[in-house]
């Protein structure tokens, strides 16, 4: 199942500052950047709970926001992407 | 049934394999080129001359991740196993097994009528499929010619006959192996097996998707338990992974072979793929190497139903499949090993 996972982090302290760090860290683990605070990743529901409990355990619930979207299993119709920073199908044969 | 995971290939020769956290980080003159979740992978086929570090390939090895190296030729180099674990008495009936001659025969005959039968239908599929392009006559009775094996390997009576009828009936296959080239013939021929090196273009393709075949069977014998490196009809020898030998007779024809044909005859490869060297070796180019795994992975992804599990799986899990069923004729839980009959 593919998820997008999402986040704002507030950066004005410098708290903020670390939690974005390790947001990002946890994120990259899971799944690839395809923007600065947008995730692709495939997971599997265990896969899912877990990235969501490291996740909570950072951000601060009240300052900080996350979002969980679940694009199903047909991720091809349902992303495209137009314009610089390429990224890698999940499907397709990773080749480098 | 397993689910499956992608492969990555590591198809440029300098650079480096790193772990941070759980992703695998690709870097080259210390620059990240490219980083992937651990957790969407089931093996690395690594063709660089540079390798991987020690963190990652026990990473690798905790979560069952075959990491497979190869000389960018695309040559075996090694592979890199863990502590030895899963189910010590699976394995150790299989060292007992294989040391009895009969059992072995029973097994390999197995194997022997599963490669024969594949063989014949890959024929039977060309026959039928492109009757006015082929030698149909000719190839009838090469098809024929392997029936009258099967038969003949049933009442085999050791291995060495085993071996004997099925070097026969290797010829009449490659003997009508080149029919079967339909397109682009000036550049692609078969006249017969070669390797170490390939000395022609189909021989080369051949004998990468061997090595592909053969490392993907490895991982999924040792993924069920079993020992790959302890074989029924190969004789065991210091670092052959018999048992994948053994196991990759019956999937040749309607893996390796088949995609072979069809990269041919759809013309996803051309003859400037190729690089002739001055020994008359031949070997393909990066960028063809890159076609060609991307086409294989496809491959791989196509869905089959298994003739005995009678269940609907990808291609790329039947080496997996009948890794798991050998398993259960070793424990004893079947009374034979069903070989994959392609249909």
């Amino acid at each position: 199942m593919y998820i997008l996972i999402t986040y704002d982090i507030n950066v004005t302290s410098t708290s903020g500052q670390s939690r974005l760090r390790r947001v990002a860290k946890i994120c990259e683990n899971y799944g690839q950047r395809v923007q600065n605070s947008v995730f692709e990743c495939r997971l599997n529901e265990a896969e899912l709970l877990k990235v969501k409990k490291q996740l909570l355990e950072v951000i601060n619930m009240d300052m900080d926001s996350l979002r969980f979207y679940r694009l199903g299993d047909n991720y091809d119709k349902k992303v495209q992407h137009m314009g610089a920073k390429k990224t890698y199908k999940f499907d397709d044969a990773f080749i480098v | 049934m397993r689910q499956m995971l992608n492969v990555l290939f590591v198809t440029k020769p300098e650079v480096y394999m790193g772990l941070q956290g759980e992703t695998i980080v690709v870097r080259e003159d210390n620059k990240t080129i490219a980083r992937y979740p651990l957790h969407n992978l089931e093996g690395i086929v690594c063709f660089s001359n540079l390798g991987a570090s020690p963190a990652l390939m026990e990473k690798c090895v905790q979560n069952n991740i075959s990491i497979c190296f190869l000389t960018p030729t695309g040559r075996f180099r090694a592979r890199v196993i863990g502590e030895t674990r899963g189910n010590v008495l699976l394995r150790k009936k299989q060292y007992r097994v294989s040391d009895m001659e009969e059992r072995c025969l029973d097994i390999s005959r197995n194997f022997i009528i599963g490669k024969i039968y594949n063989e014949k239908w890959q024929l039977e599929r060309y026959i039928r499929q492109y009757s006015l392009r082929v030698p149909v006559e000719e190839m009838k009775l090469a098809s024929g010619r392997l029936s009258k094996y099967l038969t003949e390997i049933t009442e085999s009576e050791n291995l060495d006959q085993l071996r004997g009828y099925e070097g026969m009936a290797q010829t009449v296959y490659f003997g009508s192996f080149d029919p079967m080239i339909l397109n682009q013939k000036s550049d692609f021929f078969f006249h017969g097996r070669n390797k170490r090196p390939p000395e022609d273009r189909v021989n080369s393709l051949l004998s990468f998707a061997y090595t592909l075949l053969t490392n993907d069977i490895a991982t999924a014998l040792e993924t069920v338990g079993l020992d790959p490196y302890v074989g029924f009809m190969h004789q065991d020898r210091p670092g052959r992974a018999s048992l994948a030998s053994d196991l990759i007779e019956e999937l040749r024809a309607p893996i390796a072979d088949r995609f072979v044909l069809s990269l041919i005859n759809r013309k996803q490869l051309k003859s400037n793929d190729f690089e002739i060297n001055e020994n008359h070796s031949v070997y393909i180019t990066d960028s063809a190497r890159r076609t060609f795994i991307n086409a294989w992975q496809k491959n791989k992804q196509e869905q089959i139903t298994h003739p005995y599990l009678n269940e609907k799986i990808p291609w790329g899990l039947v080496p997996y499949a009948q890794a798991l069923l050998l398993a259960r004729y070793i424990r004893g839980d079947v009374d034979q090993y069903p070989p994959f009959f392609w249909k």
